[in-house]
Order: structure tokens, then C-alpha cells, then sequence
């Protein structure tokens, strides 16, 4: 099936109201959750649903893009991020090189964006870049022909896991819509919570987040156009009343020294999820961690490996919808 | 020999002589000759005619706070390309901050600068000493020999001073020299790491906010220190309205403080840094709305004295990094004027304040040290910056004679144009679509 | 833009009847038999072929869908990028006969791409190909097992092919169409 008569079957499948609109997806780089409509969320999900069904085969990988390269450039270590994206790639067939900035740009003389240039010119054609400091993605973005995926950029946002954790969301909740979140910790350092925000917002979720104050970013109390609304509720039992689902946050041991804490105790005292406060939230409330998870620190070991933790299915959905979202920014002829 | 030049048919508006005309302007060597309508007194002699029909004709501006880099940062500003800078952006003196490498805390390093400009620069440089040796915040620089050698003020500014008793020390010692202490305001503790603006801006982007606060909490402290000592005071760059509040209070009980407030703080917020624009990145931080109508009604209520640049240079590739690692700092000289006039356009701000606000103002501060500035009174040097309140243009760096291209304005129209610069009768700017007629009165 | 209707609704049925009896007469036994749709229009003319099968020959014949896009060789010279919608076999495809199913074989490319999907998922007994309509101008050697109907058409012309559970209709049209910049692979 060709072109044209492709042209025409999304067409037709618009009309017959199966996506909402076309073209859907002409994005050249994934760098935030904050401009997706929900009809390009919805075909990462639906995309995401095949790649899926690639990982349940015996032979998980498919010939997709096979001869293109992919390059992790990481200047935070991630094992888990990082070997989630080399095996999407991997899965579609597309070569693969892992690079720590480390080797490279964080001596000075490099610059970021000399690095990637020089990527390029070795023949990049898909970056994913994780980076210590919020933004950095965009200046690499704005100087590149490769795609850019985030793959998380300081405090800013990390759009890889909020789809994923939308995912694993929808295949026990079926809707998002109307579905009540609550995020449970450091959302003033979180790129998670934010772009889960997001997220979570364009499908139509309420989202509350409970933290101690000195966790919770500027100005989110006012109500206005440049950040989505969320309810804020410092008690955690409040927080978690009716909740549909929970999502708990790393906490770095860093906040205290910095004078953010008084100590991680009083924190654990006040803000760890343990079963009864879970059993705050709806009966069939799912918790989420985006992981790694602290143990007995921001989540109790009966939860984290408890019933109603999918925190597992999370780790296999990453590679799903990263090969999803491979797929989508590799393919089409758009330079 | 300089032809005496004749400025006919502009708009002349200095607000130190409560001069608001249409006339002419003669220029002869160097000075000021005479406002007159009509030259009948110059008939005997060669001059040059520039055309200012539809433009206004003021005193040369003066910068009180801006940064030309030279010595240690030269790949950043020098003081030839600064002077240029200036001349371009209608200004016919700038002061210049001392956080050089070395620090401008002794008379070697002010004479340095001295001798530089003069053989260097087009108009006029006027150097600030540091208040600190060495700028550290640690012990007194010789304030008295940084008078002698020719300092106008003395400064820390790129640090605040943090020691409150060593700041009242160095107010309470400057009082032997009638100079302003000028303080950088900020509380380093609450503005550590900070980007931007603490808001819902930083928030989004993730990144660390600098909270006005910070500002303010100094702000409080240094009107504290002057009301006590008595000394003059002068607070640098401020940009919140809480800010602006503190010093009206503090001016309505008499405390000698004088502040200013930049071009960018007064156009441009926050939302500016949406996109991690590095060009954006400047401390104190672009603000809110809300702080900018409050900058506003300071300036003309008065509580703000003067406009000044603070321009910031750095290189291209200072400014081609993350956000969190880029230099902060706007390079502001030759968009100065042109983002100031759309606060006039918006009818927020009269010609006539905006002028003294660059012009008489300033040279107030500045006092006669160095002759009577911001001014076009008759015999005294003729520094005349000549703009077209109308014209529109497109900024474009690469035209910049600063080395700073650093600029969030880059590509953008503004209304407002510089057309001559003119310093000790010498025309040291003029836009290419300005021609000097010669009017011979030989055969 | 000329419309001609080659087949109507009535047409199509009995074509699909004919190919139904004709996999049936081909095969000793459909014990180990699978259709296998080519999404999307591929799906649903599968589905009749196997009730038309159940319909003569009482027997129940397995039917799935089948996603090549991931197979594609023109992934990167096309505007759009395909929506990849799921592959769902409900039995395993090793040592199966399977008949791949779908509206029109052009070029071959996408079955081509079919196949190979099918062989990562398994080792099929055999594979074979029936189609609606086969309107020539194959650029890979592949031919079809079962042709509902031959309609050789110039390169300009475009084949549709609509069917009620996707369009609304049953209706086979040949449209008059100006050549088009991208790489036009039309039909299997």
C-alpha cells in the first residue's frame, strides 16, 4: 500500500473516527510532554500496543530501522533509562552507540554542541540525550538534523517515562480520563512529576501532589496559562483519598544536606506510602515508581512489591513505547 | 579643525534647561554655540548642515552602569569596541564597573583605564573604583586614592557586598568624598544556583529560581546602612516592585539614595526564557508583568532616578551552552534607546522623562567633576545624541560594534532609532541614511 | 477525476464466494489452514472468506490480522509516517498453511513485507496469497494464489476499495489520479 492510497487510508480513518486528526504526528524531536495534543499521546499509546505484541514474540525485533544509528549520549548515570532505550533500538534494528559525556563534552573545550555536530557527522540519526541540566536538549535540538529524544534533562521533564507510565496506566484503567493521581514526593526536582503532569492533564486526569513545602515548586498555586492545574494537598492520607492512582517519587538523599529536610526520617514519618495509607486510595488504586525505588524510604517494601504495585510492568512498557517512539520519529520525510 | 555644524529644524529637548523646542543647534569647536532659529549670526562662515527635520535633538546619554570587560575579559568587550558600542547607542558617557581582571581597586588599574579610553575611545569613560579590595567583600580599598586618581563611584557590582558591618564601614568612609556607593543587591544564600526568575516560569522549565527576595531582603539592608551612616547610596539594577516600594518609603524619610533601572528590566519578563533563550539569562533576573508597571510608575514618580544599561558582553560561544552553565548578562548599548521607546510609543513614558532619566539625571550623580554633563547650555561641551523617535528597524547583531551579541532582541523591530552621536563637537556615530551638507559660503 | 465502479456490492460476494470454494478445492484438508488479513482492508476480507468457508464446508477456519508496517521498505520516503496497528494471530503460525488476504496486489512490496513479518513470527508449512484485485505493474516477483478479479490500470490510476465494515460500503472503483511526488507502491 502505497503513498498515496496511505495518505487516503488515514484520511478515510479520520473520517471514520478513528484518530482525531492529520496528520497526527509531525514532530522531529521529543523533548517535552508540554505541546503533545492528546490525539499524538493516544497514537504513541496505540503504537506502543504493537511494539507490545514484538516483545511477546519469540524473536522480539523487527527490521524497521535497520541501518539507521542511534546514540545515547548520558551525562547522569541510568543504567535502567539507558540499556530501556539500546534494547528499542536494538529490538527495531537500528545499530547502537552508548556514549558517557564523561568522555567527552563535560571537559571544557567541547562544548554540547559541538559533540552532537560531530554525531551527526558520523552519521547520527537519532540522539537520545539525558542531561543534568534542565534545557539542554533544546540547544542541542536547535542545532541539529537528527532527531533529539529526551531522555531527561535535569528538573525539566523526562516525556520517555510520563508516556510509559501513561501506558501502564491505561492497560489496568482503560480510560485516563476523569481517572484522580496523586504524586507522592519531590516534585520541585521531579522531571517525572512534571512531565507526568502533563500528561496526565491532556488526557483529562486530576492530579494532586502532596510534598512538604519546601518540595513544592514556585507558583503552582496560581492559577494560569503556563503550567497545568493541580491540586495541592500537603497530608498524605488527604492526598490520597479516592485516589485511582499513585505515583511515588525517588527521594535523593541530597534534599536533607541541602537543607530541604530536616532529616530522611521525618520525611519517611510523613511521607512514606505504607499499605495504610494506600488503603486511603480506591480498592483497585495501581502505585507507579518510576524508579529506582528507595526502599522503606519514599515507598514500603510491602507496597513497592505488593499487589497493587505495577512498578515491574512499568520497566517493560519503557521499551515498548520507546520503540514506539523510535518508530514514529525515524519514519516519514520530513527534513 | 572641525567645520562647525549646524543641527537645523529638531525637536530640542533637555530637560536640565526645561528646554522642549523646535529649533536649530550650532555646534563650534567643541561647544555648544547658541540655540537660535534661524543662523543669520554664522553667515561668514563654512559649516555643515545635518538635517534633523522630525528628530529629536538631545543631550549625548550617559550610562551610569556598564561593563566593558577590558583588562582580563578582552575577547568579551574592550574599551574601543565599548566606546563604539556607546557612541552607536546614543551614549556620550558610560561608567564603567570595575569587576575587571585585575579589579579597578587601585590608582594604577584606574589610570589604566584613563589612558585607554583616551587613546582608544570616542567618547567619554568614566571609571567606577571597587568599594572592596580586590573585590572579595573582605577589607576597604583605598577609596581615597581611587577619588584622586579619577573614580566617579565605587562598586562591587557583580557581587553583592555581603558583610553588613564592612558595608556600613565603606558607606560611613565614602562620606569624606561625596561619592555614591553603588551595591549590587542580592542575597547569594537565597539566589544560590538560581537561572531566572522564581516562578511559575522556573518552574516549568525546571530550572532554579531566583526569588525577588533576594533583591529586596538587601535592598531593605543597604536603606538601612544609609539611613544610618548618611551616606549616598545608590542601588544598582533593581527589578521588583517590592524594591521599588522599600526606596520610595526610604526617599519619602530622607535617606540619600539614588537608583536605576535597566532597558530590559522595564520591557521585557520572564516568559522570555521560555525556550532556554541563554540571551535571556541576566542577573538580577528578568521579572513579571507586575514588577515592570511598579518599575514604571517608579520612573516617573522619581523614585527611580535613572535608566543605565548595565550592558553585559560575553562571547558567542560564553553564551552557546545549557542554560545552567551560561554566563548571565545582556548586551544592551545599541538596543538601549529603541527598547526604551516603546514605553513612549505605549504612552506609559513621556519623551521628556525618558531623556533626563539618560541625560540630566544621571549627570546629577555624576555631578562636574567632569565638567557639566546632560546638558546643551551654551559654551558647554557639545555631546548632542540625535534620534528618530519613529524610525523602525530590525536588530541584527552582526551590525553590533559591541563584541557582546549576546541580546534576547536579536531579529526584533523596534521603533526608535539613534541617528547621530556627536561628542566634543565630533560626530563619532551617524546612521548611514544621515548626509552632512557643506554649505560653502566661498565661491 | 473520472469514478468508474468495477465491481458493486453484489460482485464483490460473489467473488468472494468463488475464492472461498476455490482455497477449499486447493487444500486436501483445512485442518492446518489460517487467513490472515493484511490490515486494514485485508482484516475484514478475511473474516468473510473464513464465514464463506464455515458456510460450505462446516469447518471453522482461524483468522488474524497482520501489521507489516514495521516491514516496510519505504518507511523513510514516505510523508506520513503508517500508524502501526497491532499484529494478532490468535494460534501460532509454524507449520500452518497460511493465506495471506488482501483488497489489491499491485507492486508486491507489501507482500513482500507480509512475508517476512509472518517468517519472524514463525515457520509457516507454506504461504499463499489471495487477493480482491490484481491490477498489475508488480515491481517484485510475487503472484497471487486466488484473483478475484483482474483489472490492469495505468500508473495514474488509482484502485479503491471500499468494504462496509471499514467504509461503509461495498465498492470497487477505479479513480483517474495526476501522478504524485512520493514512491507510490499501491497495492500488495
Amino acid at each position: 500500500m502505497g503513498g498515496v492510497r496511505q495518505k487516503d487510508k488515514l484520511a478515510r480513518e479520520v473520517k471514520s473516527g478513528m484518530l482525531e486528526t492529520t496528520p497526527i504526528w509531525c514532530r522531529h524531536h521529543i523533548l517535552d510532554l508540554d505541546d503533545f495534543t492528546p490525539a499524538e499521546i493516544e497514537l504513541v499509546l496505540e503504537t506502543t500496543d504493537a511494539m507490545k505484541e514484538v516483545l511477546s514474540r519469540s524473536i522480539k525485533k523487527v527490521p524497521t530501522l535497520r541501518g539507521k544509528t542511534v546514540i545515547t549520549l548520558f551525562n547522569e548515570s541510568s543504567t535502567r533509562t539507558r540499556s530501556s532505550f539500546e534494547l528499542a533500538a536494538k529490538n527495531l534494528s537500528a545499530d547502537v552507540i552508548n556514549l558517557s559525556a564523561q568522555a567527552s563534552s563535560a571537559v571544557k573545550g567541547e562544548s554540547l554542541v559541538d559533540t552532537l555536530r560531530t554525531f551527526e557527522a558520523l552519521g547520527a540519526d537519532i540522539v537520545v540525550m539525558r542531561h543534568s541540566h534542565s534545557g539542554a536538549p533544546y540547544i542541542a535540538a536547535r542545532h541539529m538534523q537528527a532527531n533529539m529524544i529526551n531522555a531527561g534533562d535535569g528538573w525539566h521533564a523526562h516525556p520517555t517515562q510520563a508516556l510509559l507510565d501513561l501506558y501502564t496506566i491505561r492497560e489496568h484503567k482503560i480510560s485516563i480520563k476523569g481517572l484522580k493521581v496523586t504524586i507522592i514526593g519531590d516534585i520541585k526536582h521531579s522531571r517525572v512529576a512534571r512531565s507526568n503532569i502533563w500528561g496526565l492533564t491532556a488526557m483529562g486526569a486530576e492530579v494532586s501532589v502532596c510534598c512538604p513545602f519546601t518540595l513544592l515548586p514556585a507558583g503552582l498555586d496560581i492559577v494560569g496559562h503556563h503550567f497545568p492545574r493541580v491540586h495541592i494537598e500537603p497530608e498524605i492520607e488527604l492526598a490520597l483519598r479516592g485516589a485511582d492512582v499513585v505515583m511515588t517519587l525517588r527521594l535523593q538523599h541530597e534534599r536533607q544536606q541541602s537543607g530541604l529536610l530536616p532529616s530522611i526520617r521525618e520525611y519517611v514519618k510523613l511521607y512514606q506510602l505504607t499499605e495504610a495509607r494506600l488503603a486511603q486510595a480506591k480498592a483497585d488504586a495501581i502505585v507507579l515508581h518510576p524508579g529506582p525505588v528507595n526502599e522503606d524510604i519514599e515507598i514500603s517494601l510491602a507496597v513497592a512489591q505488593g499487589p497493587k504495585s505495577v512498578i515491574n510492568e512499568q520497566i517493560t512498557n519503557g521499551v515498548a513505547v520507546r520503540m514506539a517512539l523510535l518508530y514514529l520519529l525515524a519514519g516519514g520525510n520530513r527534513r | 579643525m572641525i567645520r562647525p555644524l549646524l543641527i537645523k529644524g529638531g525637536r530640542i529637548i533637555s530637560p536640565i534647561q526645561g528646554v522642549d523646542e523646535t529649533n536649530d543647534l550650532i555646534i563650534s569647536d567643541g561647544k555648544i554655540l547658541e540655540l537660535s532659529n534661524g543662523q543669520a549670526g554664522l553667515s561668514s562662515s563654512d559649516y555643515d548642515v545635518l538635517n534633523a527635520e522630525g528628530l529629536i535633538v538631545c543631550p549625548g546619554f550617559i550610562d551610569f552602569h556598564c561593563h566593558l570587560r577590558e583588562p582580563g575579559f578582552e575577547e568579551k568587550e574592550t574599551i574601543s569596541s565599548g566606546n563604539q558600542a556607546a557612541a552607536r547607542g546614543g551614549f556620550t558617557t558610560i561608567c564603567c564597573m570595575p569587576n575587571t581582571s585585575p579589579p579597578l581597586d587601585n590608582r594604577a588599574a584606574i589610570d589604566y583605564i584613563k589612558k585607554v579610553a583616551a587613546t582608544e575611545g570616542v567618547i567619554r569613560t568614566l571609571p567606577i573604583g571597587c568599594i572592596s579590595r580586590g573585590r572579595e567583600g573582605k577589607e576597604l580599598a583605598e577609596m581615597g586614592e581611587l577619588v584622586q586618581a579619577g573614580a566617579i563611584a565605587f562598586s562591587d557590582d557583580g557581587q553583592p557586598l555581603r558583610n553588613s558591618r564592612l558595608m556600613r564601614q565603606a558607606m560611613e568612609y565614602s562620606l569624606a568624598f561625596s561619592l555614591p556607593i553603588i551595591d549590587h543587591c542580592e542575597d547569594t544564600t537565597l539566589s544560590e544556583d538560581g537561572l531566572m526568575n522564581e516562578g511559575i516560569i522556573a518552574t516549568r522549565l525546571g530550572l532554579c529560581g531566583i526569588p525577588a527576595a533576594a533583591e529586596e531582603s538587601i535592598v531593605a539592608r543597604d536603606l538601612a546602612l544609609a539611613h544610618l551612616t548618611g551616606a549616598q547610596l545608590h542601588i544598582a539594577h533593581i527589578t521588583t516592585e517590592g524594591s521599588v516600594e522599600l526606596i520610595r518609603r526610604a526617599k519619602e524619610k530622607g535617606v540619600r539614595v539614588t537608583t536605576e533601572v535597566t532597558p530590559h528590566h522595564l520591557t521585557l519578563t520572564e516568559e522570555k526564557v521560555i525556550g532556554y533563550d541563554t540571551n535571556a539569562k541576566v542577573n538580577p533576573p528578568l521579572r513579571t508583568r507586575r514588577d515592570i508597571i511598579a518599575l514604571v510608575q517608579g520612573l516617573k514618580e522619581g523614585v527611580i532616578d535613572i535608566i543605565a544599561t548595565d550592558h553585559a558582553p560575553h562571547t558567542e560561544n560564553d553564551k552557546l551552552s545549557e542554560f545552567a552553565t551560561a554566563p548571565f548578562g545582556i548586551s544592551g548599548l545599541e538596543t538601549a534607546l529603541g527598547s526604551l521607546m516603546s514605553l513612549v510609543h505605549a504612552g506609559e513614558l513621556t519623551l521628556a522623562i525618558l531623556i533626563a532619566k539618560l541625560t540630566s539625571e544621571p549627570a546629577k550623580i555624576i555631578g562636574n567633576k567632569y565638567g557639566k554633563l546632560g546638558t546643551l547650555g551654551v559654551d558647554t561641551s557639545a555631546e548632542v545624541t540625535i534620534f528618530d523617535p519613529n524610525k523602525e528597524w530590525i536588530v541584527d547583531t552582526s551590525d553590533f560594534a559591541s563584541k557582546g551579541k549576546n541580546t534576547p532582541l536579536n531579529g526584533k523591530k523596534l521603533k526608535g532609532k539613534v541617528m547621530a552621536t556627536i561628542y566634543q563637537g565630533k560626530l563619532v556615530y551617524k546612521d548611514s541614511s544621515i548626509t552632512l551638507k557643506g554649505e560653502q559660503r566661498k565661491a | 477525476m473520472a469514478n468508474k465502479v468495477i465491481m458493486t456490492a453484489a460482485d464483490i460476494r460473489r467473488t468472494l464466494a468463488r475464492i472461498a470454494h476455490e482455497i477449499i478445492e486447493s487444500h486436501k484438508s483445512t485442518e492446518h489452514l489460517i487467513l490472515i488479513g493484511m490490515r486494514t482492508r485485508g482484516v475484514p476480507l478475511a473474516k468473510r472468506l473464513a464465514a464463506n468457508i464455515e458456510r460450505f464446508e462446516g469447518a471453522l477456519i482461524p483468522v488474524g490480522a497482520l501489521d507489516f508496517s514495521l516491514y516496510r521498505d519505504d518507511l523513510f520516503s514516505l510523508d506520513l509516517q503508517p500508524i502501526v496497528k497491532s499484529t494478532d494471530i490468535p494460534i501460532g503460525v509454524s507449520d500452518r498453511v497460511i493465506v495471506l488476504v488482501d483488497d489489491v496486489l499491485y507492486t508486491g512490496r507489501s507482500a513482500r513485507a507480509a512475508m517476512d513479518a509472518l517468517i519472524d513470527l514463525g515457520r509457516p508449512q507454506a504461504i499463499q496469497l489471495a487477493v480482491l484485485i490484481d491490477r498489475g505493474h508488480r515491481e517484485l516477483p510475487i503472484r497471487a494464489d486466488y484473483i478475484g478479479k483482474n483489472m490492469p490500470s495505468a500508473r495514474d490510476e488509482e484502485i479503491q476499495v471500499h468494504l462496509k465494515e471499514v467504509d461503509g460500503t461495498d465498492e470497487v472503483a477505479i479513480i483517474f489520479r495526476p501522478p504524485v511526488k512520493e514512491e507510490n507502491h499501491g497495492g500488495s
